[in-house]
């Protein structure tokens, strides 16, 4: 039972969702859209709750055990501050809520975005050598990308930004066609295998 | 000056102090973040879901179709539960089901068969003139797919034209690698602009 029924839901739900894509029949839009739109979203909202109260009680042990004590304190902060914030003053454009994603939020997540950029450019000076062909093919492509988006690229020459343009517009996305194809035909396979019930890693493994 | 920019430009400060080495105060600053956005999504997710997709419904309009999604979600919460945690196992089967489900039409189109008939332009022109960027986009393709099939050993031609693929791809990662750098340089841009211009006016 604990392994035979979700394999029995997973086939089921699967040939359901698979068959419903051949059918214009209003019924068929009406399965897909009720649970791709609705329950798919209330089903992630709850597994997020199970995983908020996961964190909740893994912050509130090292809390006790005084390990990382004012680090989970603020984590556990911020964890209440939103939907406290939420509970007072709603969550439109002028709330508290909305106020706090804006100046606390946004501004945070930014930052830490764009420290990607310093560590990007540290590991390919580390990294970038050209010590074959396909490494300088690499190395090359990706100094003429950068140079060409820059605006000092069309007083070097007026060609580079075109350059740019070109590669990323066709061997570069030849590339990357194959590799969505690759992805395609691995996507496919590898869901075939779970409405099938061979690929059970979802069931940890039984 | 609000009260907003201030808080917003001590904790971006707070995060580049990571640009040092790591210490306390990025940790904290690091540690909010990650509370807050969970209680972010935690909100919207309340409001998307709970409200919108099941007590609205049930409440204004009745529908008892609602109490499905509710009763397969409450199911997660089993996994609390050592002896009934495979119930869980059904909510998540019916998703990995459905998604599997949708995925491979969807796959076939979007990923395989929309890739195929965009690379394959006329190599010859209306006007009668030769088509190179077509010929570039097969040839990469078909080179970049040989490098990927592993069932015949890369040998002799096969190891030539997989050869050839491996020149596409670089060229791919490191066009991709410079779009991604400069992507992230401009968010920079604008934390050193917040920085100077909002938040310690030094830039008018």
């Amino acid at each position: 039972m604990p392994t035979r029924l979700p394999l029995l839901i997973c086939l089921v739900s699967g040939v359901v969702m698979f068959l419903q894509y051949f059918s214009r029949h209003p019924v068929a839009k009406l399965i897909y859209q009720t649970v791709t739109n609705d329950w798919w979203q209330v089903i992630f909202a709850f597994t997020l709750i199970v995983g908020v109260a996961s964190f909740i009680k893994i912050t509130l042990r090292k809390i006790s055990q005084k390990k990382d004590k004012t680090y989970s304190l603020i984590a556990l902060g911020g964890l209440i501050l939103m939907p406290v914030l939420a509970l007072i003053g709603g969550t439109n454009i002028e709330s508290p809520f909305q106020w706090a994603f804006e100046n606390l939020l946004a501004p945070m997540q930014a930052t830490v975005f764009s420290l990607l950029a310093f560590f990007v450019a540290s590991a390919s000076f580390r990294g970038f050598r050209a010590r074959s062909i396909p490494a300088a093919i690499l190395l090359g492509t990706a100094l003429l990308v950068l140079i060409g988006r820059l605006p000092i690229a069309e007083h070097i020459s007026e060609s580079i930004p075109d350059l740019t343009f070109w590669i990323k517009n066709y061997p570069s996305m030849a590339a990357r066609r194959a590799i969505l194809i690759g992805i395609g035909l691995g996507s496919m396979t590898t869901a075939l295998r779970v409405i099938l019930g061979i690929e059970r890693t979802y069931l940890s493994g039984k | 000056m609000d009260i907003g920019v201030i808080i917003a430009g001590i904790l971006t400060l707070a995060i580049y102090t990571f640009l040092y080495k790591d210490n306390p105060i990025y940790r904290a600053a690091e540690s909010l973040l990650i509370g807050l956005a969970m209680g972010y999504v935690l909100v919207i997710y309340w409001q998307t879901a709970f409200m919108d997709r099941i007590f609205s419904p049930l409440l204004n309009e009745s529908d008892w179709w609602v109490l499905i999604p509710l009763i397969l979600g409450l199911l997660m919460f089993s996994r609390f539960s050592r002896k009934y945690s495979w119930l869980s196992r059904i909510p998540i089967a019916l998703m990995i089901g459905a998604g599997a489900g949708v995925a491979i039409p969807a796959m076939l189109y979007a990923r395989t068969l929309k890739q195929i008939s965009a690379s394959v332009m006329p190599l010859i022109t209306e006007s009668g003139g030769f088509n190179f960027e077509a010929l570039v986009v097969i040839v990469g393709l078909l080179s970049t797919l040989t490098y990927f099939y592993f069932s015949r050993e890369h040998k002799g031609i096969i190891g030539k034209v997989a050869k050839l693929g491996t020149y596409f791809l670089m060229l791919f990662f490191g066009a991709t690698f410079g779009y991604t750098v400069m992507s992230r340089m401009s968010t920079f841009i604008g934390r050193i602009d917040f920085l100077l211009s909002d938040f310690l006016h030094i830039i008018k």
